[in-house]
């Protein structure tokens, strides 16, 4: 290659180092120190791959391709494209944001706390990047296993249970979709070495792309493949592990779950799913679009009724990845560019969401929405920092997700208006849970438990200030991030249609 | 033929070092030694093709690279046991040198069962291979259930037995060649006789025995059970291990053409054996049980290579023998350490003994077939081999499932280890343990990782 770094390679093994370091160092402020360092180098390694576009002079800083398992064909493969830019962007900006934003939060081991949380990123990262299938499936697993030892560790007191009932949902349904891989797998074509050996199938994603499959093949092939991915993002009825899990889990650990990983069940739908199988995609995309519009109706109306504000963001987030995945099925130019735009704007508002909630439950010890009351006096800037990113939430004109969501709908709405009709009630609800929110929370009288509440620390002030930042700048001058996407978005529809 | 007569050899040598040397860890030394030695004339063998000494034995025993390459990665597992688990073998009684002469006579079993080229040699090996295991089950004299164990599996063992030479008479009687190769007995495709239909029949019944197959599986949670827990890490593994080479060895050659006849009782001992085994692992609440029926549960996954017989099953038994073996000779050595077997014995080890408590986690998890360790590896050999079968594809899906299941028990210990704070707040958990066991141990966990990484370390050496 006559490289002496590439990007991908940087954005796995920092992270990766980063863990291993922190887990050597055993020692609370080191790791944390190391681990927030890391990831503001990470997050600037990033914002680099921007500039190196998908210019062919930038070809070997952008892809990393190793001969793994000669004999079955399958490469370390790995390398940045616009959709992987934009999602590798968002890891790398969310992690600094959440571990400046809990840098106050006390953790018991933290050094194994943030050596997991940095391996984590590199799961992710990985995921993101992959251009071969079984590189792809390694990564998809690892970010899940630090993910678990998180959760059950440092999380609530029902955590193990409910961390574990998230671990099996996601484990049964990547071993579905491994059989899927194995499956196409053996129906791609011959690849050649440069020694001369030759093996019968290939695991890469241009040879999958190629596959020879019937359109039987394609649609229960489709069905194995999309549960893997339903059951992460989640779309409704595969998402009875999320409200737990993001209950129980350390709030830290919850933002990357729902501001990244998430991500991961939308990414794989682009990058696999929808190219491998055009025809199932043609035969079942109704079927997905009911599911998910169900999914958005159904979320937004449990999230109107909890009480507990960390489900109800959760439920929240169901609704919003649902509309994502109904308008990628869409499948026309402003629906799937509007969901590509709002995966990052959802994961910026939810990180957002989540440090409010994190402030209000580390000062109050309570999660309760009735129990709290009038924080607005008491914490002023606190309720100004979340009722921007409330509205970022339901998506008002000038925030990030206006752009994102009314893309979306316009193109639901040229797909099919009544889809769009029931999936706008979605959005009505979320209008009412989250003014709702507010209201009760953050105004009225202050009561017992409200009065002590202090404002928003320094650390929590700047990362507010950088989410508003974002909102407001992407919801006045989205174009960067359409520039961004808009060739992924062709090569999409190119491919399916 | 440089192990089988070299383990043999060695194995009498044992015999007599017991009474030769009064200091009781002298036994364990001379058997890792012989075992190294033992290991690397089988590599040179491996390497030149020819051994040692020349012995005619008429065609009887086939050494090819791949049998030997068999030989050598359960070799190579049975030294990591000495290593990690050897002062384990000197505690459980008074006879040292004897132990470790049987598990190099069952070590001699191993190589006639992964070379054998007729009936004959097939039964022999088979049954040098297990009858020092009822010893060895019934090595601990004073423990009522250890001997209850080796009375059960001795019975039932024979009867087995009996069955699989009743099975072998009926094939030599039943093929045209009137032949014991086991290369001429089959007469053509899809072509088989009623004679051969009732010998295959009750060698798959005996054999189904020897691997722990369901529904021929009730002696193996009491025997793994009532053994001394170093031994059953023997017995689950590596001899399970070898039974299953012997299973596919003798199905691919001699009923190879008849697959389409037998395959779908295959479908159905692979679908008990993986629901018995899983589920009834689920409920229990001893760790060494709990093993007991994993071994089974992880006997209905090999069986997937029964089933596909192609060439990625022979790489997926390759990497499931290391692999599997590895990996739960790695946790039988904790086990062994552990004051109190059940579950909740594990409470809180992860405190007292963080890197006993991780490699035990990094073993848990290639049990489970978890990426980058060599369980994932090998389970998706498995399942690449099952899927490219091409028929009853139906029965990879279940397969997946109760591997899913699988992590059920095997996260209850890790989460015992992890999440769990011990009953007394100073509980002894685990026994005093060597720096040589931690490093081994450490070195079991590395070695699952590279072969979880690298599989190609294994089964590389098939195509060179």
């Amino acid at each position: 290659m006559g490289n002496y770094f590439t990007f991908p390679d940087l954005l796995i093994w920092l992270p990766l180092l980063a863990g291993i370091f922190c887990f050597i160092v055993k020692e609370e402020k080191s790791a944390r120190l190391t681990a927030v360092l890391f990831s503001m180098l990470i997050l600037g390694v990033s914002i680099a791959t921007l500039f190196f576009t998908n210019d062919t002079k930038y070809l070997n800083y952008n892809n990393v391709n190793y001969i793994w398992l000669k004999y079955i064909g399958a490469n370390y493969y790995i390398g940045l494209d616009s959709t992987g830019r934009m999602l590798t962007l968002l890891t790398a900006t969310a992690f600094p944001l959440i571990l400046i934003a809990t840098s106050k939060t006390s953790i018991k081991n933290a050094a194994s706390y943030f050596g997991l949380i940095m391996l984590t990123q590199a799961g992710l990262m990985g995921v993101f990047m992959a251009l071969d299938a079984l590189t792809f499936y390694f990564f998809w697993e690892l970010a899940l296993i630090p993910v678990y030892f998180l959760s059950s560790k440092w999380g609530g007191e029902n955590s193990i249970q409910a961390t574990f009932k998230f671990f099996v949902y996601t484990f049964a349904g990547s071993l579905l979709m491994l059989i899927g891989i194995l499956y196409v797998y053996l129906h791609t074509g011959t690849k050649g070495f440069e020694d001369g050996v030759i093996v019968n199938h290939s695991f890469s994603l241009v040879s999958f792309y190629n596959a020879n499959l019937s359109v039987s093949d394609q649609n229960w092939l489709f069905v194995l493949f999309f549960i893997a991915f339903a059951i992460k993002m989640p779309i409704f009825p595969f998402h009875t592990w999320q409200p737990d899990t993001y209950d129980q889990s350390p709030t830290s650990v919850t933002m990357i779950l729902s501001g990244v990983m998430v991500k991961m069940g939308l990414f794989g739908l682009l990058r696999w799913l929808m190219p491998v199988f055009p025809l199932g995609v043609a035969h079942f995309k109704n079927i997905v679009i009911i599911l998910s519009i169900t999914g958005v109706v159904y979320a937004s109306f449990v999230a109107m009724m909890q009480d507990n504000i960390k489900k109800l963001i959760a439920y929240s987030s169901i609704a919003h990845i649902g509309l994502m995945c109904a308008a990628i099925f869409a499948m026309n130019q402003i629906s799937v560019q509007g969901a590509l735009i709002q995966m990052f704007n959802h994961g910026i508002n939810i990180i957002g969401m989540w440090i409010v909630v994190e402030i209000i439950e580390r000062q109050t010890g309570v999660k309760k929405i009735s129990q709290l009351s009038g924080l607005a006096s008491t914490a002023p800037m606190l309720t100004i920092f979340l009722v921007i990113i409330a509205f970022a939430n339901i998506a008002l004109p000038l925030t990030n997700a206006f752009t994102g969501e009314f893309l979306m709908f316009s193109g639901l709405y040229n797909y099919n208006k009544w889809f769009a009709a029931v999936a706008g009630l979605g959005i009505i609800i979320s209008a009412v849970y989250t003014l709702n929110l507010i209201q009760k929370v953050f105004y009225g009288s202050t009561n017992a438990v409200a009065a002590d509440v202090k404002d928003v620390s320094l650390n929590e002030k700047i990362v507010l200030i950088i989410i508003v930042g974002v909102i407001f700048f992407i919801g006045i001058y989205p174009q960067p991030l359409i520039d961004l996407t808009k060739d992924a978005v062709n090569n999409l529809l190119v491919r399916v249609k | 033929m440089n192990a089988i007569i070299l383990t043999a050899i060695w194995g009498v040598v044992m015999m007599f070092s017991g009474v030769a040397f009064k200091n009781k860890s002298i036994p364990k030394y001379l058997a890792i030694i012989g075992l190294l030695i033992v290991i690397i004339a089988n590599t040179t063998e491996f390497a030149t093709g020819s051994p040692i000494i020349h012995i005619n034995i008429h065609n009887m025993l086939k050494f090819e690279k791949y049998n030997l390459l068999f030989i050598d990665i359960a070799f190579l597992c049975t030294l990591i046991y000495f290593l990690l688990s050897g002062t384990d073998i000197e505690k459980v009684g008074p006879h040292v040198g004897e132990y470790f002469a049987l598990i190099f006579f069952v070590l001699c079993g191993v190589s006639i069962v992964a070379t054998f080229n007729t009936l004959l040699m097939f039964f022999i090996g088979i049954e040098i291979l297990s009858i020092p295991l009822y010893i060895l089950t019934g090595s601990e004299k004073r423990n009522l259930k250890s001997n209850e164990a080796a009375l059960k599996y001795f019975l039932m063992g024979a009867f087995s037995t009996g069955i699989m030479l009743m099975g072998i008479a009926f094939i030599y009687g039943g093929n045209p060649n009137a032949s014991f190769f086991i290369d001429k007995i089959q007469i053509g495709e899809g072509h088989m006789p009623v004679l051969i239909a009732v010998g295959l029949l009750f060698t798959l019944v005996s054999l189904s025995f020897k691997v722990s197959a369901a529904p021929f599986h009730f002696w193996t949670p009491d025997v793994y059970d009532g053994a001394p827990t170093v031994f059953t890490s023997f017995m689950s593994t590596i001899v399970k291990a070898a039974g299953f080479f012997a299973f596919i060895r003798l199905f691919e050659h001699s009923f190879g053409t008849m697959h389409d006849q037998w395959q779908k009782l295959i479908v159905i001992i692979t679908i008990s054996t993986l629901l018995i085994g899983n589920v009834t692992a689920v409920f229990q609440q001893s760790v060494k049980r709990m093993l007991a029926y994993s071994s089974i549960a992880q006997a209905g996954f090999m069986l997937l290579a029964l089933f596909a017989l192609n060439d990625k099953a022979k790489e997926g038994i390759m990497l499931y023998t290391a692999a599997y073996s590895l990996a739960s000779i790695g946790l039988f050595g904790v086990l062994t350490k552990m004051e109190d077997f059940t579950i909740e014995g594990f409470n809180g080890l992860a405190k007292q003994q963080p890197m006993i408590a991780f490699a035990a986690t990094i073993c848990l998890l290639s049990l489970t077939g978890v990426p980058l360790t060599a369980g994932f590896q090998s389970k998706f050999f498995m399942l690449m081999a099952a899927v490219d079968n091409g028929h009853q594809f139906w029965l990879v899906i279940v397969a997946v499932m109760f591997a899913a299941i699988s992590a059920y028990y095997y996260f209850r210990v890790i989460q015992a280890m992890y999440f769990k704070e011990p009953s007394q707040h100073d509980a002894t958990i685990i026994h005093s343990v060597s720096f040589q066991f931690k490093f081994m141990l450490i070195v079991v966990a590395f070695l699952v990782v590279v072969i979880g990484i690298y599989p190609e370390i294994i089964i590389g050496w098939m195509y060179r």
